[in-house]
């Protein structure tokens, strides 16, 4: 059966009361959320809310205390390898990129899960293997593209800046060949125009079938991106909904947003007037 | 006003990747400058090698008037100048306490370091709630927010910000913005790194437009603000 032929679209990921308690620290209390195929959703949330560890527990990482976390129905283990092959990938707000290799080879340790080359291949490098290499090579190459980094193959990734080492991270996540990829905090470090081409790059990535669940404090960005929005606050979903409902949410505004961009905007131009103004009469 | 922070014609490479090949700029004491461009433009690089992390490969930094650029990162930090590192490092196995007496490990004077802790505490109360716990069990906003009290620690006369919003969420970034400003008015001299290009110019006596590992623009932040060449290529407006 095809999800495609469903109308209704079909929900690839579901936390259902995920709690997550650390010690004294209930870092998530009761978390529903799911993903609908082909849907890009937002997590905000202040600083601490949870949202990593949503991730965390989304990925295997971490074992919720109480609640459950199902792919297509099925549940998931906790194990971030197996979580890997049912298909999520994820980026991490740290980045956590293999430092000392090149922009290539950390595309291709996410490409190994999905090669099928056995241990006596390996040790005795037969056509088989080196056809098995050439592929993943050109496949790696092919993400590198995708994502922009074509001519950084070669580099060493530490040597990347920050904004680029974000994308190889989606690379490296999206040679796993995923249904579902998690980007926590894909901008950050990025300027207004290089956070307009994740926005595009995330848009392709959606339009190839991948669900996506972003973490983004940058709220420009998640309000004109995603299709739905979930708000976490200590560790609670207290919003969800559309960018619009989220947005004007007065809730969210006092716990989250703090002063509309638009608002900040006008201050920062009408000050910077008021100077101008200042320094011609002078 | 005096150049508290000299950089002149600054080149820096990796290996054989030139990152920076000529920034040049000047910080007056009591100022907020920034430093605003690309991904890869060499801004980071130059706090680095600023702080005595890297090495110029030519050019000179020269603070307070005396050079800098051959000394060792300790001695720099003893200077005055203190860095908030893109990243945050925290040091994750240790508290919250911990890595803020460690900023504050050149200073002698007891009393205050004691109150100026109390003060990061105020700034960012959830450090104060959970000053025993271990740095990496916090969120990574909340690391942001420890690593710019580590900073602050040092009591410096130059404190380098290198993306200090990365990571926080925008009412945390307004508190960060309008801590930077009182900083300042209290005598602090500010570099700051920031991808917040319109907030970073807003708040900034001066600003400067870092492109493929040079400075090409600068100008007073709310010139720059008004700049058509920056406005379209790190406003998104």
């Amino acid at each position: 059966m095809s999800a495609a032929q469903h109308r209704a679209a079909e929900t690839v990921l579901q936390a259902n009361g995920v709690t997550m308690i650390f010690g004294g620290l209930t870092a998530l209390n009761e978390v529903t959320i799911s993903l609908e195929e082909g849907r890009i959703v937002g997590l905000i949330g202040p600083n601490g809310a949870g949202k990593t560890t949503l991730f965390n527990c989304l990925t295997g990482l971490y074992t919720p205390t109480r609640g459950s976390v199902r792919m297509r129905g099925k549940e998931l283990p906790s194990d971030p390898a197996k979580v890997t092959a049912a298909g999520i990938a994820r980026t991490f707000q740290n980045i956590r990129l293999f430092p000392n290799m090149t922009v290539l080879e950390n595309v291709l340790v996410g490409r190994h899960l999905r090669m099928r080359q056995g241990p006596i291949a390996s040790v005795f490098h037969g056509p088989v293997f080196r056809k098995g290499e050439r592929d993943a090579k050109e496949k790696a190459r092919e993400l590198l593209t995708f994502v922009g980094l074509t001519s950084l193959e070669d580099e060493v990734a530490r040597n990347l800046p920050y904004g680029d080492q974000r994308r190889l991270e989606i690379a490296r996540a999206l040679a796993t060949e995923p249904d579902v990829l998690l980007l926590d905090e894909p901008t950050a470090g990025m300027n207004p125009q290089e956070t307009e081409a994740a926005r595009q790059l995330i848009f392709r990535i959606r339009d190839t079938g991948i669900s996506v669940v972003v973490i983004e404090h940058d709220t420009k960005f998640i309000f004109s991106l995603c299709d739905t929005v979930s708000v976490l606050v200590q560790g609670e979903v207290l919003v969800e909904g559309s960018p619009e409902t989220v947005r004007d949410d007065p809730r969210v505004i006092e716990a989250y947003l703090g002063k509309p961009r638009e608002e900040v905007e006008a201050e920062v131009a009408e000050a910077a007037e008021a100077l101008e103004h200042r320094e011609g009469n002078a | 006003m005096t150049a508290l922070l000299e950089v002149d014609d600054l080149s820096v490479a990796y290996g054989a990747i030139e990152a920076v090949r000529s920034v040049s700029f000047v910080v007056e004491e009591g100022q907020i400058v920034c430093l605003i461009g690309a991904n890869g433009a060499g801004k980071t690089t130059t706090l680095r090698t600023i702080s005595g992390l890297l090495r110029p490969r030519a050019g000179d930094i020269r603070f307070d008037g005396r050079s800098i650029a051959k000394d060792p990162a300790h001695t720099i930090l003893e200077r005055g100048i203190a860095h908030s590192p893109e990243g945050r490092r925290v040091f994750a196995r240790m508290t919250v306490e911990e890595n803020l007496q460690l900023g504050a490990y050149t200073r002698k004077d007891e009393a205050a370091v004691r109150s100026d802790m109390q003060r990061v505490y105020e700034l960012f109360p959830v450090l104060g709630e959970r000053r025993n716990q271990k740095a990496g069990l916090f969120s990574g906003g909340e690391q942001q927010m420890l690593a710019i009290g580590r900073a602050m620690m040092s009591k410096p006369r130059l404190l380098m910000l290198d993306e200090p919003s990365m990571g926080l969420s925008p009412i945390m970034t307004q508190l960060i913005f309008d801590t930077i400003k009182e900083l300042q008015q209290q005598g602090t001299t500010i570099l700051l790194v920031e991808q917040n290009a319109l907030a970073a110019l807003a708040l900034s006596d001066r600003g400067y437009v870092v492109d493929l590992g040079a400075t090409t623009l600068e100008g007073p932040g709310h010139e720059l603000l008004a700049d058509e060449r920056v406005r379209a290529a790190y406003l998104g407006t």
